[in-house]
């Protein structure tokens, strides 16, 4: 089985969170990147299905700084076979320019399945994955959090309002994970050497013109400091009493 | 003058509440713009509650229909999505940021080969461009955004964008869609054993975690949510969720749902900062909680400190009374 | 969930690590926040190691880290291997025993002075976790002293027969093997100390848990008896001769205690400063106070030095120029330091500090036995002192 992952480095979500001297961007002094945790359920979906195969080849690519070696590194040490950078000096704001690049990198690549995380912890953008399925005409379910595949078509479910959506669809196909669709590997130690020694290729990123322009980044107004109303159920009446005459919410 | 058109949402034949927030972002998006709104809803058949759209400001409302849209289909709306866009010639698409509205927002917008901005709190039209303010970092900071590209795609937060009733002509009109849905089918959708509001799109969520003690004793809760009326649904922390006792669709914080209620009450909810992240932007925050240095406290706007399994109860049946 | 730790790196020490050093603290990190901690408050207090860990310890590499990878080893320089161990004791240190046994005193044994078939034959299995192993040299009657041991191993016609007795013996009651230690002269010829690889289940061998413990109870603490146990000729690691060699074992798991003590103070720190930026009394954080504000600025003091200590001490292990003295040196400070910190933060964190669900005490109450084995802060003391002047202190 011939798998593409499609991985990105992001600030870790306990990030406390600076907005650098721009007034655009985050300021990543002492910030802690890591594999995006969406895309460690993809990695750990393609090296399962790989192994369940018997042959295969699993190919993470990413679309970052040079920085972003070290993530592919992380998802070669988790098994992967080789990497490819796709190179760009930030990661722009708009995700079709992210998806152009990677859709020209995955073309012709003979894929039976193209993984993404669902969505990016840092820009929660949740569309890079469906833009790139609709670049390369590939069928795309996204937010998986079951999947089954044989005999060259695949089921899956997601989660939806008030449930769980059943879709059904052909290989190959773009499909983005959600949590809960396996429990990743950790990196065996023996893969974290492994992984200096895989293929890791470098290359300009195909971006194309973005098409939307960060203005600025702010921090979020801070909440107004709230009291305590009072002790056990005695304080109940007093609650509702705000919530309905200073609150309004009632 | 550009138009904007809002792609609407429907289940089993039934416009979804959150279609009156796109119409109203739409809206707002029109006068800046000084067009109309067009309403675009896809299905099998007609939609009932699509009157609703005009109420809230749409000139126009547009019923496409194809026997393989009863359900979402995700190749087959977003080529219609996409056709009316480019023939409409609008200056914008408005898409809610649900659960589908994800999916198909992205497909829409590489399909026009335009940008996508989304789940957006907020959107204006500066210098004749389309800006955004969008929460990235699990809401730790916002970022503002021009649309430099048109026209521009754009997928509202729901639960942000309140509905305004702003009556327009809502004048109906259907068109069928040829082709069929696409290689990707939805066979269906199994419903989640509690209520049908989801907790990203209810107005009061009481969310409850490890201070419930056990399972059962969610019921609480329930009772606490079905006082308000059908208003509300039950959220739960990451904590309750991995140990079983809600299902994942419950779970509100950075791993789970962002929520943006009227109300949040967090019942026995300690208030780890990827709890916050998911509901720090509710407007009225209340937390009940034994321990008085609990975290939670810090972002509530009120809080009762002591036992829940005292307060709740009385909680419970004051509303019920508030309520009639 | 545990929540994640994050480090203690005051002065940037991430930054003089390699990627994959890097990358190996972090995986153990999380794995140990994962798997260990939700754990091991409850195996402590019921006194018994987590067993069910070793499969996922075993897959992730750590048995023998730094052994190489023809064996089914990871591989890794020193480094690495003590940021293993770091990471390890970070979560518990009768844990970290358990690895440090494994790996520094059953399988570098068998590495260093073992024959090509014993190599193959044992230690790709330890390294996967299918055979635990166990290190016997100290004695009853002979710990400070393992040079006056009185286990003899008497050569016979086809093979050896062991008697004696071990003491003290971490994994013992659990492993698969012991590597014993046995004089095969006379009494007093700690020349002909030899090392020799014991299946437990020989006929003659037991081992029995010692209980009663108040330090180290997440670890199998054992007694072993050795009754006319009979080994073949084969049993014997070749290249093993005089008291030597079994010391040369110690300063392998002395170099990983070095580090582990770290973590252990990393974790205790980590807990004060939490506690006390949290715990509010006479209306502010703890943390406000001038007294408990010098406690933590100790801790990282010490912490910050040990850390800059054990990296160099690393280097010069993976240069091959360490000696047994420089690790006298780290095994003694950190460990020390830790102990302190751990008592430390148990008298911050005040009344909550005497629970469980914190970790400071039960850091304190293991370190009290890190403090003794792997060689006594005093005999560390001596072994420094003997270095300085050159004049043995000992007796």
């Amino acid at each position: 089985m011939k798998i593409a992952v499609c991985i990105k480095r992001v600030a870790d979500s306990e990030t406390r969170v600076k907005i650098a001297a721009d007034g655009k961007s985050l300021d990543d002094a002492g910030v802690k990147f890591i594999l995006n945790p969406y895309d460690e359920f993809a990695v750990e979906e393609a090296l399962r299905r790989k192994e369940q195969a018997g042959a295969g080849e699993v190919v993470v690519i990413a679309c970052g700084p040079q920085t972003s070696q070290e993530t592919i590194r992380t998802a070669l040490a988790m098994g992967a076979d080789r990497g490819v950078l796709l190179e760009a000096a930030s990661v722009p704001a708009d995700g079709l320019a992210v998806a152009r690049a990677l859709a020209a990198e995955l073309q012709g690549g003979g894929y039976d399945l193209i993984l993404f995380g669902k969505v990016a912890i840092d820009d929660s953008n949740h569309q890079v994955g469906p833009m790139v399925a609709e670049l390369l005409d590939l069928p795309c379910v996204t937010c998986a959090a079951h999947l089954d595949l044989a005999g060259g078509r695949g089921t899956a479910e997601r989660e939806v309002e008030g449930g769980m959506e059943e879709v059904e669809f052909p290989l190959p196909a773009v499909i983005t994970v959600d949590k809960g669709l396996n429990e990743p590997r950790y990196p065996a130690l023996k893969g974290i050497m492994a992984a200096k020694k895989k293929p890791l290729e470098v290359k300009p990123a195909a971006l194309g013109t973005a098409g939307l322009e960060i203005v600025a980044m702010t921090l979020p107004p801070e909440r107004k400091e709230g009291r305590i109303v009072g002790e056990g159920a005695a304080a109940v009446p007093a609650l509702l009493q705000l919530l309905r005459e200073e609150a309004k919410v009632l | 003058m550009s138009h904007v058109l809002a792609v609407l949402e429907q289940r089993d034949g039934s416009l979804r509440k959150v279609s009156h927030e796109v119409v109203t972002g739409a809206r707002r998006l029109a006068d800046a713009l000084g067009g109309e709104v067009h309403a675009l809803v896809l299905g099998a058949g007609a939609i009932s509650g699509t009157d609703a759209a005009g109420r809230f400001g749409a000139d126009k409302v547009i019923t496409a229909t194809n026997a393989g849209f009863a359900q979402y289909a995700p190749e087959g709306y977003a080529r219609a999505a996409a056709e009316r866009a480019k023939a409409g010639g609008y200056g914008a698409v408005v898409l809610a940021a649900s659960a589908q509205g994800k999916d198909l927002a992205p497909r829409v917008a590489a399909k026009l080969g335009m940008p996508l901005a989304a789940d957006v709190t907020d959107l204006a039209v500066e210098g004749g461009a389309v800006v955004v303010t969008r929460p990235v970092y699990a809401g730790k900071a916002l970022l503002k955004v021009k649309v430099t590209a048109g026209p521009a795609v754009v997928s509202l937060r729901p639960n942000v964008f309140t509905p305004v009733e702003r009556p327009k002509a809502g004048a109906a009109e259907t068109v069928v869609v040829p082709g069929d849905g696409g290689r990707v089918v939805v066979k269906g959708i199994k419903a989640a054993a509690g209520g049908a509001l989801d907790v990203a799109e209810a107005p009061i969520v009481v969310s409850g975690g490890r201070g419930l003690k056990e399972p059962a004793n969610f019921k609480l809760l329930e009772e606490l949510a079905q006082a308000f009326g059908g208003k509300a649904a039950v959220g739960a922390s990451r904590a309750v969720v991995d140990a079983g006792w809600r299902p994942h669709g419950d779970q509100v914080g950075q791993t789970g749902k962002t929520v943006s209620p009227s109300l949040y009450v967090a019942v026995g909810i300690s208030g780890a900062i990827q709890h916050l992240a998911g509901m720090r932007t509710a407007k009225v925050i209340v937390a009940i909680n034994k321990d008085k240095d609990a975290p939670i406290f810090k972002v509530a706007d009120y809080g009762i400190v002591g036992d829940l399994f005292e307060i709740v109860p009385k909680l419970t049946e004051e509303i019920r009374k508030l309520n009639g | 969930m545990a929540p994640k730790f994050h480090g203690v790196d005051f002065y940037n020490t991430d930054s003089l690590l390699s990627e994959e050093e890097r990358a190996v603290r972090d995986t153990v990190r999380g794995w140990v926040d994962d798997n260990l901690l939700p754990v091991i408050a409850q195996c402590y207090i019921e006194g018994h190691f987590p067993k069910q860990l070793i499969p996922g310890m075993a897959e992730l590499g750590l048995f023998g880290a730094n052994l190489p990878e023809e064996y089914g080893c990871a591989g890794l320089n020193n480094v690495a291997y003590g940021l293993i161990m770091q990471e390890l004791e970070r979560g518990d240190s009768g844990v970290r025993s358990f690895a440090s046994v494994q790996g520094a005193l059953v399988m570098y044994p068998i590495f260093a002075f073992g024959s090509d078939d014993q190599k193959k034959q044992w230690l790709p299995q330890m390294a996967s976790g299918k055979v635990i192993g166990c290190f016997g040299l100290t004695e009853p009657d002979y710990g400070s002293n393992p040079g006056g041991m009185i286990t003899v191993a008497k050569e016979t016609a086809d093979g050896w027969v062991l008697n004696g007795a071990k003491m003290w013996i971490t994994n013992g009651s659990t492993a698969h093997v012991a590597i014993v230690w046995a004089k095969t002269g006379a009494l007093d010829d700690q020349g002909s100390i030899r090392g020799f690889i014991v299946p437990t289940d020989t006929k003659g061998f037991s081992a029995k848990d010692q209980k009663g413990k108040l330090s180290l109870r997440a670890s199998d603490t054992s007694e072993l008896v050795l009754q006319d146990v009979r080994l073949p000729k084969d049993a014997i690691l070749p290249k093993s001769g005089g008291l030597k060699s079994p010391l040369m074992c110690l300063t392998q798991a002395r170099y990983g205690i070095s580090w582990g003590a770290i973590g252990a103070a990393m974790a205790c720190y980590d807990e004060a400063v939490s506690y006390a930026k949290n715990r509010l009394m006479f209306g502010k954080p703890i943390g406000g106070f001038q007294l408990q504000q010098a406690r933590l600025a100790e801790m990282l003091t010490e912490i910050t030095k040990a850390q800059l200590l054990c990296l160099q001490l690393g280097r010069l292990k993976d240069a091959g120029t360490m000696t047994p003295q420089q690790v006298s040196l780290a095994k003694r400070n950190n460990v020390s330091m830790a102990t302190d910190i751990a008592r430390e933060t148990r008298r911050l964190l005040g009344a909550n500090g005497i629970l469980a669900e914190y970790q400071a005490m039960r850091h304190l109450a293991n370190l009290e036995s890190v403090y003794t084995y792997e060689g006594t802060h005093d005999i560390h003391t001596l072994v420094l002192g003997q270095e300085i002047t050159g004049i043995n202190a000992f007796s």
